[in-house]
């Protein structure tokens, strides 16, 4: 029988950590992240992790740090959000691009300025574009587990890619859940064997890492960064299944509720996911068609496995919680909206943009979007292309 | 340990640097410090050295060798180092030789967008050497002032025009930065003088911690001098005082390593290289004794500082 405690959201993530024999620690602090550095400052303390922490001057040198360490074949870790995700920008992309399988714990909180610590997806969602695997958990339990799914898909040697998990800052970074925790031998066997890099930095083999390609190599460079995130299409499903058989739960690229017969389906990322699906449920009891779709990979976009589960639908709101100024929409939006374009029955896509900063969605207004989204299907248009929920006119 | 040359070069020819690069020439000469039972990983900042020996599908490198960005090769060098030392408590390094970590750093990547890296790498006491080849500007750029650049030198960005005539500051301290931080080891050291270079890195290699070495590094293409000259003039930068050569131990302790008891006038260092040019104009006589005063009052509190600590003893490690 598994072991069951209590573990906020921070703590969860500390744990995963160290059941995954990481090698290498580096972290700066940053609220909501700075609870897993604690914790793990304790673990490497107490002697319970034999890792080594480097405590930065920065969050660039944070990412710098575990990049490189990876490249020796070490297994790695870091966690940031917000303004430290922002500092670390030029570094994501140079870890995708020597493919270095770090993982990074994103505990999303909002960008300055107004400056602002509590959550929402700004910070993740800008580094959309930068070659990492991002996962997004919708409760405590999905944090612990998706460390070890993401220390599985990104070590695999046909992906190669660094990976996020990210989780709701103080939703799931500081709320105490019940968590079941898995036996340090299942995890062992689960996670792939060391060096976790294909060609580990040696004397006796050397390489070189991090070389200049000029216009005669960088693009097939960046295409076979394409290869592999095409490649973790695959992977991910696979990986996500063989921790289903080994923790006994239930894991897909989704989680979805009541979409089968759906006339409306919402799309969320994080922890909303969970609200959207308790209040789903209250209005199937009443005889509504709704349904609910937590999405919990959105790099790679997992597209043809969503075309299958949302084509039945004839609404679909994508819930963005940030904003991409002067685009049409929000990212889940413009994906899902690009998603059927060419699908034979298109399904009616709008945007629900709701939470920045924090900003609570009640079920009230969880309710209202639904009801929203049965108003477009019985009407057969789009009032508001983009919806702004929760916000003083 | 006695110094005894050739050694294996670990810097393959056919890379693209210019000719008469002062980069390179201090690569080979640091690398010499490398005894056989030995290896080092080396961890650079974007910059010349990285560009020039680097190009895909070719690489000048026979050590392992890691470049990320330009302001963190402090922090790539201490993850290296980290991880090594991590893998080796666990069994999983299979290396016969010792690995050292070397980083390289040009001025630009350690005066000015590198500093806070190599600041929180020095606080935090990782056995590494950290190299700073100095050619006073960002050359890679195409010859832009830098932190290191000196006092009047033309650059691109420091023109010399009818108002402004070259850089109006002075250089950074930088051994006087890295020594603050009380590491075991900071040093200065000249290609043109390469036992003593070559001595400094195997002490830094030897030290119980952090060690900084920086490195003056002629640049032809940017110092405007002939090819020829790079060896000559990164003499006459000790011969004039301009960079003196001396060691800081535990940010305590200095030792010039090269008295220059009578220093050669400050103008036959200056006139080789046409960075300089307009210094020579007799209206510019002013700004000279100003930079060769400047440099003077320096020497002479680097003296007053090394006889007021000679007292303190020398760690075993620094006798090579």
């Amino acid at each position: 029988m598994a072991k069951v405690i209590g573990l906020t959201g921070d703590e969860a993530v500390a744990y995963a950590v160290k059941q995954c024999d990481v090698d290498v620690i580096a972290a700066y602090p940053i609220t909501p992240q700075t609870v897993i550095v604690e914790t793990l400052g304790e673990f490497v303390a107490n002697g319970e992790l034999d890792a080594e922490m480097v405590h930065v001057e920065s969050e660039h040198s944070a990412l710098s740090v575990v990049t490189a360490a990876a490249l020796t074949g070490a297994r790695v870790f870091t966690a940031t959000c917000s303004q430290g995700l922002a500092l670390m920008f030029e570094i994501l992309y140079i870890t995708s691009g020597v493919r270095a399988p770090v993982v990074m714990a994103v505990a999303n909180r909002a960008l300055s300025a107004p400056i602002n610590i509590h959550a929402d997806h700004s910070d993740s969602m800008g580094a959309r574009d930068s070659g990492w695997i991002q996962l997004y958990a919708e409760n405590v339990q999905e944090v612990y587990d998706m460390i070890f799914m993401a220390y599985k898909i990104a070590e695999n040697r046909d992906v190669l890619l660094p990976t996020m998990v990210c989780l709701d800052g103080f939703t799931l970074t500081h709320t105490l859940e019940r968590v079941e925790m898995l036996d340090d031998e299942v995890a062992k066997k689960y996670l792939p064997p060391k060096p976790t890099y294909p060609y580990p930095i040696s004397a006796e083999k050397p390489a070189t890492y991090g070389s200049l390609a000029l216009p005669d190599y960088y693009f097939e460079f960046k295409m076979q960064q394409q290869d592999a995130m095409n490649k973790a299409k695959e992977v991910i499903p696979k990986a996500m299944e063989e921790f289903s058989k080994v923790s006994g739960r239930e894991y897909d690229q989704f989680k979805a509720y009541a979409i089968e017969d759906a006339d409306v389906i919402t799309v969320a990322l994080g922890s909303t996911g969970g609200t959207m699906r308790s209040v789903a449920r209250e209005l199937r009891k009443q005889g509504y068609k709704v349904g609910s779709l937590t999405l919990r990979v959105y790099r790679p976009f997992p597209a043809e496995a969503l075309m299958e589960a949302l084509s039945g639908a004839k609404v679909i709101l994508a819930m963005d919680r940030t904003l991409s100024f002067g685009a049409i929409g929000g990212p889940l939006f413009e994906d899902l909206r690009t998603l059927f374009y060419d699908a034979e029955k298109r399904p009616l896509i709008a945007d629900i943009v709701y939470g920045l900063g924090g900003r609570d969605l009640t079920p009230a207004e969880a309710k209202a979007i639904f009801k929203y989204g049965l108003e477009i299907a019985k009407s057969g248009r789009i009032p508001e292309l983009v919806k702004y929920v929760g916000v003083r006119e | 340990m006695s110094i005894s040359l050739p050694k294996p070069e670990y810097l393959a020819p056919g890379h693209a640097a210019c000719q008469g690069c002062g980069a390179t020439l201090i690569v080979r000469q640091v690398l010499m410090a490398l005894e056989p039972d030995e290896a080092a990983v080396i961890v650079t900042a974007t910059g010349c050295l990285e560009v020039v020996t680097t190009i895909y599908p070719r690489t000048s490198w026979r050590l392992p060798f890691v470049h990320l960005a330009f302001e963190n090769a402090a922090a790539a060098a201490s993850g290296i180092e980290t991880a090594l030392k991590v893998l080796k408590r666990k069994g999983l390094l299979k290396e016969k030789k010792k690995m050292h970590v070397i980083a390289i750093a040009g001025d630009g990547g350690t005066f000015d967008i590198g500093l806070q890296a190599l600041s929180g790498a020095l606080e935090r006491g990782h056995k590494f050497v950290y190299i700073c080849y100095d050619n006073e500007a960002y050359m890679n750029t195409g010859i832009q002032r830098s932190g290191a650049t000196p006092y009047r030198a033309w650059t691109t960005t420091t023109p010399v025009g009818k108002k402004i005539p070259g850089k109006p500051q002075f250089k950074k301290n930088l051994a006087g930065i890295a020594a603050a931080h009380e590491i075991p080891y900071v040093a200065t050291a000249s290609p043109g003088y390469h036992v003593d270079l070559i001595r400094k890195v195997r002490r830094a290699l030897n030290a119980p911690g952090p060690a900084l070495l920086h490195i003056i590094c002629p640049c032809p293409t940017g110092w405007r001098h002939d090819p020829s000259k790079t060896v000559e003039i990164a003499r006459l930068a000790v011969q004039t005082r301009f960079f003196p050569l001396y060691e800081i131990l535990y940010g305590r302790k200095y030792i010039i390593t090269m008295p220059v008891p009578k220093p050669l006038p400050i103008i036959d260092y200056l006139k080789l290289q046409g960075r300089y040019a307009h210094l020579l104009r007799p209206e510019m006589k002013g700004e000279v004794e100003k930079l060769e005063k400047a440099v003077n009052d320096f020497y002479k509190w680097l003296e007053r500082m090394a006889e007021a600590t000679k007292d303190i003893p020398l760690p075993s490690w620094y006798h090579v």
